[in-house]
């Protein structure tokens, strides 16, 4: 037990937590930012998926980390702009397009992995940040966008007009914004978030793996709801969902004598216990969340 | 959510508009298939979309596609044992569409069908183990069903009261309950019911299996039978009795629904139970039809597939039985065509049948408009 405690509080458990934690922290911030417009984002896992892909796939091709972020934010936003096409273009339910799309990219990025690599789970090897946290500019992007995107929401014109789009989006129309333009670049932005939270995962260990995004796009979903659609808070619960992960690996590095696979669970039954504990209608979601 | 499914509108009105409830629910009552050509032509439309999508990608990958269609048409149908295994998979994805489309009728999305299905077939496992060696059939099959529907339904029924009584969201509470019960049948698996070294459990007794169907050594079993019995359930309780109307309106407006003194929190539990329920089932085509043990992740997917044939299927019973053998078709394609196309284009083919009846919905309801 003291063994676990002294791998809890280590440098190293801090650094550990805030790396598992910038894919789900930016996948939240995304869908913040998306939902805030009033677009039901269930396209995260999506967006985390194709962007790990597209990371790996660019990073392979050009030998750079950096171009292959570059790559990883492209494809969360071509990911949002199919999602907003055919949603807000077409008129589709928001809720089906997403899941719909979530199991498009599972099976997209192995066709890809075929198509581009002759591979059926792994991709080539590129160019990997590791367990670095300081050098890692996806790190630093997500306490970046930590700052900037609740400042950007309140303070300026597009927050404003985001959120209008969201809460009241015939005072937009009002004053002469379309709230479907307003909800287009606040997707486009929200993937953007996202495909970098999907270049983490696979840009962390240098190479992209089928299905690795594993859930993490429903868990950030769940934390922005928790927030209540708030995402400095959902970057807090984020760090909660990350420190319960890594305290999960750590229980299975010392041998503590708990199951591992129900200290895995953590997350999810927190997230559960929360949504028991605080009531859901007292989270006010964006008033015209997925109305169009 | 967009309504699913309007019924009960006068052929000659243009424009759906807000009946009053009182005009609306006595018609949806009466006439359980007005609006069918509608969904019809959806379901066609976004079919066609799909074909038309998967062409684009067999020319991207240098293939015919009328070549590739042809062979996937002919050598499917051609092959029993491929039409076996393509009615072994329609069997699970009709029930778990089935769970899908009631949920969705009454305005709820139940995205949890990976942990019902799961719930089911480690209950069904867990009770044909423990049942003594030569119980008969007569008691062993409807104890080993009840299993599996009580376990999913447990599941449903936790994610309809979560929503009733703290108002959180089903998709949510849904996601999380598939990685929980997910885990905890792995847990359980480890801890109790796998043989040592193995990821199987120990058989259930011989008087709960199913009997195969014997087509060309395929999976394909007699649970088909419990899914069809199931659907023709359904079809009675929505078309003909009052729970039908109840969770239809409680669909189309709970606000209307509460005014007519139907409860609404009563209804979206017992919707989301029978769901569960239902989706459980199909742990008789996985555990009693196939494998007679647990495995681990016996029936994954089909929970996720059920979206698909409920969607295809327009919500209607009977459309989930024909969009399940489409799918389930279409699945068996993909193994016929693997030689000429990656296996992986077929698997995206379904998610895109289920975005391209969606983006169908809207613009039927446009061309109609417009007529």
């Amino acid at each position: 037990m003291s063994e676990l405690l002294g791998v809890v509080f280590s440098i190293a458990f801090v650094a550990q937590v805030m790396r598992i934690a910038v894919p789900y922290a930016l996948a939240a911030m995304g869908g913040a930012v998306t939902e805030g417009s009033g677009v039901i984002d269930l396209a995260l896992e999506a967006k985390l998926l194709f962007g790990a892909f597209a990371a790996a796939a660019v990073g392979h091709a050009t030998d750079s980390a950096l171009l292959g972020l570059g790559g990883g934010m492209a494809a969360g936003m071509v990911v949002a702009a199919v999602q907003v096409g055919i949603a807000l273009g077409l008129g589709a339910d928001q809720v089906i397009v997403g899941v719909a799309l979530n199991v498009v990219a599972a099976g997209g990025t192995r066709f890809l992995l075929q198509l581009l690599f002759h591979e059926g789970a792994n991709s080539p090897p590129c160019p990997a940040y590791g367990d670095a946290v300081l050098t890692n500019p996806i790190v630093w992007l997500t306490a970046l966008a930590a700052i900037a995107v609740p400042f950007a929401l309140r303070r300026t014109r597009w927050g404003v007009r985001l959120r209008a789009a969201g809460d009241r989006p015939d005072a937009l129309v009002a004053v002469g914004v379309s709230p479907t333009r307003a909800r287009f670049a606040a997707a486009l932005v929200g993937g953007a978030l996202a495909g970098a939270g999907g270049a983490q995962l696979s840009l962390a260990v240098g190479g992209f793996v089928a299905d690795m995004s594993s859930g993490r796009g429903y868990i950030a979903l769940a934390m922005v709801i928790l927030s209540g659609w708030r995402p400095a808070w959902a970057v807090i619960a984020c760090l909660g969902v990350a420190a319960a992960e890594a305290l999960s690996i750590s229980f299975q590095v010392t041998g503590v004598p708990v199951a591992h696979e129900l200290i895995a669970l953590f997350p999810y039954v927190t997230t559960v216990a929360v949504l028991i504990i605080f009531r859901g209608d007292r989270r006010t979601p964006p008033r015209s969340l997925g109305r169009i | 959510m967009t309504t699913p499914h309007a019924p009960g509108r006068p052929p000659d009105a243009r424009e759906p508009g807000p009946d009053p409830v009182w005009v609306r629910l006595p018609q949806a009552f009466r006439i359980p298939f007005s609006g069918a050509r509608r969904e019809i032509q959806t379901a066609v439309i976004g079919l066609l979309v799909s074909i038309a999508i998967g062409s684009v990608m067999m020319l991207i990958v240098g293939k015919a596609p009328g070549q590739v269609w042809w062979v996937m048409l002919s050598e499917t149908a051609g092959d029993p044992s491929l039409m076996g295994q393509a009615l072994y998979r329609a069997t699970g994805i009709m029930l778990t569409g089935l769970a899908v489309a009631l949920p969705l009728e009454a305005g709820l999305f139940n995205i949890g069908g990976e942990a019902q299905v799961t719930a089911g077939v480690v209950a069904c496992a867990l009770v044909g183990t423990a049942l003594p060696a030569g119980t008969p059939a007569a008691i062993a099959i409807p104890l080993c069903l009840l299993a599996a529907a009580a376990s999913g339904g447990l599941i449903g029924g936790a994610i309809g009261g979560l929503r009733v009584a703290r108002g959180a969201h089903e998709v949510i509470t849904s996601i999380m309950l598939n990685s929980i019960v997910a885990s905890f049948a792995l847990y359980l698996g480890n801890r109790v019911m796998f043989r040592n070294g193995t990821t199987t459990g120990a058989s259930i007794v011989s008087g709960a299996e199913l009997p195969q169907l014997g087509l060309g050594g395929s999976s394909a079993n007699a649970s088909i039978f419990v899914a069809v019995l199931a659907v023709a359930v359904v079809w009675w309780l929505r078309a003909q009795t009052t729970w039908g109307l109840a969770w239809r309106a409680v669909g189309q407006s709970p606000e209307a629904a509460r005014t007519a003194g139907i409860s609404v929190g009563k209804v979206r539990i017992a919707v989301m139970t029978a769901a569960g329920a239902l989706a459980g089932l199909a742990a008789a085509n996985f555990v009693m039809g196939n494998k007679h043990a647990f495995e681990e992740g016996l029936g994954r997917g089909t929970g996720f597939a059920g979206i698909s044939v409920a969607l295809l299927g327009r919500m209607h019973p009977v459309g989930v039985v024909l969009a399940a053998l489409v799918l389930g078709f279409l699945s068996s394609g993909g193994v016929a065509v693997s030689t000429y196309v990656p296996k992986e284009l077929v698997e995206v083919l379904q998610p895109v049948v289920v975005l391209a009846v969606a983006a169908a919905v809207p613009l039927v309801r446009r061309m109609e408009a417009a007529a």
